[in-house]
């Protein structure tokens, strides 16, 4: 019998070896797809926590969206050789100290977390859209303004920034860290 | 029917977490720091999630659909910049933008 | 403003204007400021001293302002610019103007020729201005300005020619040891503000007769350091070593300042502090005994010099030694008159030798010269007539001052019989040396002086620089054969101490003492007529001068050079060599190197890798989140 709880685990799992695969990758497409992968499981937990809108969203803005943006800027880059030049060495002495801090921080997160006595668990009782539209149009119509305005701005820069280079030549004198 | 339980989906969370901060550190490529920051966004959608469940409020997808618009934001502004920095330098390595050394 | 307040205005306005115009002025014009302000003081203080005689109190006092005021526990005391003249202090404002009257007019011809004439003057105006504070001072404060201003002319004259690197070490040399005995002096005058809260002179001396028993451990501490200021003045032992060096000013320098005047002011100190030095009997045996051995050591190292200004410097040295060994035994009066002789007869003695250096073109070694009566005979005369003096022949005024002294010795309480046999065998050494000296220089044969004649020509047609060279030597010759009738009337000053001497009785002296006291310059003329024979004869065409090595050791002056080389200058560089990096300055330096360390490696941590700094991040959460989770 499968339960929420080993679904939710095998998709939780699923997303842990999905995102290491993202970040061990080779190929910046085979990443990418983990990534989508990754993104998928844990729309599958939020589905499970009984988040269905939330899920939905991960799967439109996220692994629909936001990761196309992504393929079609590697489209754009062509990055046969700089994927050799830096992919990461296995087994090289770069990967000691990050995983050993990893590690660390892991550690003292799931000590705080099992130190702070959370007896909580997840209610099976699904929050559907109409509560968050109405919070979010309530008492988070501030954030919703600041969030369009972040959006706005996000696109203006990235207008500006990835301009085609004919309508940058004029700006050629300015120093390099002076855009980036 | 069991119940998941909160402090397994926060150490989903904090895994999720810790994998994209080594993603972060480790990456050379700024494309993959960039996706690792994206792992990073996204576990903590899931400890938002989880709770927001927990206390059966619906401010936790709320906050999740912050976080979904800044991550937005934050591809686009990136990967703009990183198609920038193809222009110039031909690369993608972070190491070679350490110009500003104290 | 009295007569008494203006005094050493003149000179120091004189001094202003040399100071600042100097290289515009011409000979004439310099000269005549100078002069012209030394005749002012001059004349001023002869009308003083006039005044003074007049005077029922046996006082004039001028109070210029307040200069500032100290407070303690036993109340203020008010430090004023203030002059204050008795009858000491009348013998040594007529001796600093007289003499140094006559010296600067004896100076403005022998300096003529120098470049920096103007400035030559306007150190001598500055350290008449000096001296005259010193002496005039009211209060130990003021007396120590104006101690410390004639030690500062002392050195800018002795380096006047600074081009030389001798002259320059030889003013380093006397700088630094004066400054040893002005420290002392310096301590002497905190314990003596520190235990008595007064500084004027009159008060000090009053509080000290109140408040201090004879032997007191404060009057003998404070009698003791300010006998060590006085020992570094005077150039007495152990702080000696400075004055034959600092023979390398020019010679009016040496009579003014290395004879006449500045180095008595040890002698005038301890005159001023006498009944301080009453109150300490072991002290005043202290400066009878040092002035006893400073007298035969530089007598002993008189006899093996062979520049003339050297022989005259350790001259100088033993006879301010009589001085010292005169004030230890109690001879107040007798110490100031011999110093006051002392003065006019050094004076003319040094200045004759720049006279007779000045004719043989700055030759200044013994044994080329030789001859110089025939050749000299008016330079000669007058040195005769100084060396008479020094000597203490009957009749001269250093005869009147010696004896003066060495009568006093046999019975003084803190003197005593060895000081007087002391005394004697250093008046043999006077007359031995000063006989060696005249005749190598004056008899004999000429050596290495044959372009004499010749100089003597263009000598004598700018006859005006000789007759101010002659003029004053002719004065000075004039005091020093009959300073020795002025009557010095110390009575006033000295009335305690007299009070003190009456009670010795002179009854226990045997009869003899003052014959052979009289006697002892004559067989030391007599000794060395004979021993010198080579010296004053014609037939030995060149002297060598002995090399044996206890010549060597009485020419370098007993080797107390080498001794203190030894014993305080190289242990000294030691510790300044291995203290090269400042200890003190490395604890200081280390919040330097400190923050230079911060600085780097916080430096290195901004290395502009964005891995990096989200590293630092994690571990910095790391941190933070172990804090808060454990």
């Amino acid at each position: 019998m499968i339960t929420i709880n080993t679904l939710f685990y095998l998709s939780g799992l699923l997303a842990i070896v999905a995102s290491i695969k993202v970040v061990t990758g080779k190929q910046t497409i085979h990443a990418l797809l983990y990534l989508v992968v990754s993104l998928l499981a844990v729309a599958v937990c939020f589905y499970l926590m009984g988040a269905p809108f939330a899920a939905g969203l991960e799967v439109i803005v996220y692994a629909g969206a936001i990761l196309v943006l992504f393929v079609f800027a590697v489209m754009m880059f062509g990055l046969a050789q700089d994927e050799h030049l830096h992919a990461p060495k296995h087994g090289a002495g770069q990967w000691l100290g990050p995983i050993f801090l990893s590690v660390l921080l892991l550690l003292v997160l799931i000590i705080a977390i099992s130190n702070s006595e959370i007896q909580q668990v997840l209610i099976p009782k699904v929050i559907d859209a109409k509560d968050v539209g109405i919070l979010l149009y309530g008492p988070y119509l501030l954030a919703v303004e600041i969030a369009s305005f972040l959006l706005l701005a996000g696109l203006v820069s990235g207008y500006h920034y990835a301009k085609p280079r004919q309508a940058m030549q004029s700006d050629d004198n300015f120093q390099v860290g002076d855009e980036i | 029917m069991t119940t998941i339980a909160l402090t397994h989906v926060l150490i989903l969370a904090s895994i999720l977490f810790v994998i994209g901060f080594v993603g972060v550190i480790v990456r050379k490529n700024t494309l993959f720091m960039l996706m690792s920051l994206e792992v990073m966004l996204n576990a903590v959608g899931v400890a938002f999630i989880g709770a927001g469940s927990a206390w059966q409020q619906a401010d936790g997808q709320v906050m999740f659909i912050l976080i979904l618009t800044l991550a937005a934001a934050e591809v686009a502004v990136g990967l703009a910049l990183l198609i920038n920095m193809q222009r110039r330098y031909r690369s993608l390595d972070i190491d070679i933008l350490a110009r500003m050394r104290g | 403003m009295s007569l008494l307040a203006l005094l050493p205005f003149y000179p120091l306005i004189s001094f202003l204007i040399l100071i600042s115009f100097g290289k515009k002025l011409s000979w004439q014009l310099a000269s005549t400021i100078s002069i012209g302000a030394m005749l002012l003081s001059a004349g001023s203080s002869a009308v003083l001293i006039n005044q003074l005689g007049n005077s029922e109190s046996q006082l004039i006092t001028a109070h210029l302002w307040s200069w500032f005021s100290l407070t303690t526990t036993q109340g203020s005391a008010t430090i004023n610019v203030a002059f204050y003249l008795d009858a000491l202090s009348a013998v040594m404002i007529a001796v600093v103007t007289g003499v140094g009257l006559l010296i600067h007019i004896y100076a403005a011809a022998y300096m003529k020729s120098d470049e920096n004439f103007s400035r030559f003057m306007a150190y001598m105006n500055l350290f008449i201005v000096a001296m005259l504070i010193l002496v005039l001072a009211d209060n130990l404060v003021l007396l120590y300005l104006g101690w410390e201003g004639v030690g500062l002319c002392s050195f800018l004259l002795i380096g006047f020619w600074y081009q030389e690197k001798a002259n320059v070490l030889a003013a380093r040399k006397a700088f630094i040891v004066t400054r040893i005995g002005d420290t002392s002096m310096a301590i002497g005058l905190f314990l003596l503000f520190k235990s008595l809260a007064q500084l004027t002179i009159v008060d000090v001396n009053q509080a000290a007769q109140l408040s201090w028993k004879i032997g007191d451990a404060d009057a003998y501490w404070i009698a003791l350091l300010l006998l060590g200021g006085a020992v570094g003045k005077s150039a007495q032992l152990p702080l000696q070593t400075w004055l034959p060096d600092a023979m390398a000013g020019p010679t009016p320098v040496s009579a003014l300042i290395h004879a006449a005047t500045m180095v008595t002011a040890g002698v005038y100190l301890i005159a001023r502090m006498h009944e301080v030095f009453l109150l300490a009997p072991e002290v005043m045996t202290y400066t009878a005994w040092l002035g006893a051995l400073t007298l035969l050591l530089a007598g002993v190292a008189a006899l093996a010099q062979h520049d003339i200004k050297r022989v005259l410097a350790y001259s100088t040295m033993s006879q301010i030694g009589y001085m010292m060994l005169a004030l230890g035994a109690g001879a107040w009066s007798a110490g100031v008159f011999h110093l006051m002789t002392h003065a006019f007869f050094k004076a003319l003695l040094f200045l004759t030798a720049g006279s007779v250096i000045l004719a043989l073109h700055h030759q200044q070694n013994l044994f080329k010269m030789g001859g110089l009566f025939k050749k000299l005979p008016v330079e000669s005369l007058l040195f005769i007539i100084g060396l008479y003096c020094l000597v203490a022949l009957p009749g001269s005024s250093g005869f009147f001052s010696k004896e003066a002294i060495i009568a006093e010795l046999w019975s003084s309480p803190t003197a005593g019989q060895g000081l007087w046999y002391c005394a004697i065998l250093g008046a043999l050494l006077t007359s031995i040396y000063s006989c060696r000296l005249f005749f190598l220089a004056f008899l004999g044969k000429a050596r290495g002086n044959s372009n004499l004649e010749q100089h003597q020509d263009g000598h004598q047609e700018n006859s005006s620089q000789g007759h101010l060279l002659r003029l004053p030597l002719i004065l000075l010759a004039l005091l020093s054969l009959f300073g020795g009738l002025i009557s010095l009337d110390l009575s006033s000053v000295f009335s305690s101490a007299i009070a003190t001497q009456a009670q010795t009785n002179f009854i226990n002296e045997p009869s003899w003492l003052h014959t052979v006291a009289i006697v002892t310059p004559f067989i030391g003329i007599v000794f060395s007529w004979f021993y010198f024979k080579s010296y004053r004869e014609n037939s030995c065409d060149n002297i060598k001068s002995s090399t044996g090595a206890i010549s060597t050791f009485c020419k370098s002056g007993l080797g107390f050079d080498r001794l203190y080389q030894y014993v305080l200058v190289r242990p000294y560089c030691c510790i300044a060599k291995i203290n090269r990096r400042d200890i003190i300055d490395q604890v200081l330096m280390l919040s330097a190197w400190y923050t230079k360390l911060w600085y780097e490696v916080l430096s290195a941590s901004q290395n502009g890798s964005l891995r990096w700094y989200a590293a630092v991040i994690g571990i910095g959460v790391v941190g933070l989140a172990g804090v808060v989770a454990l």
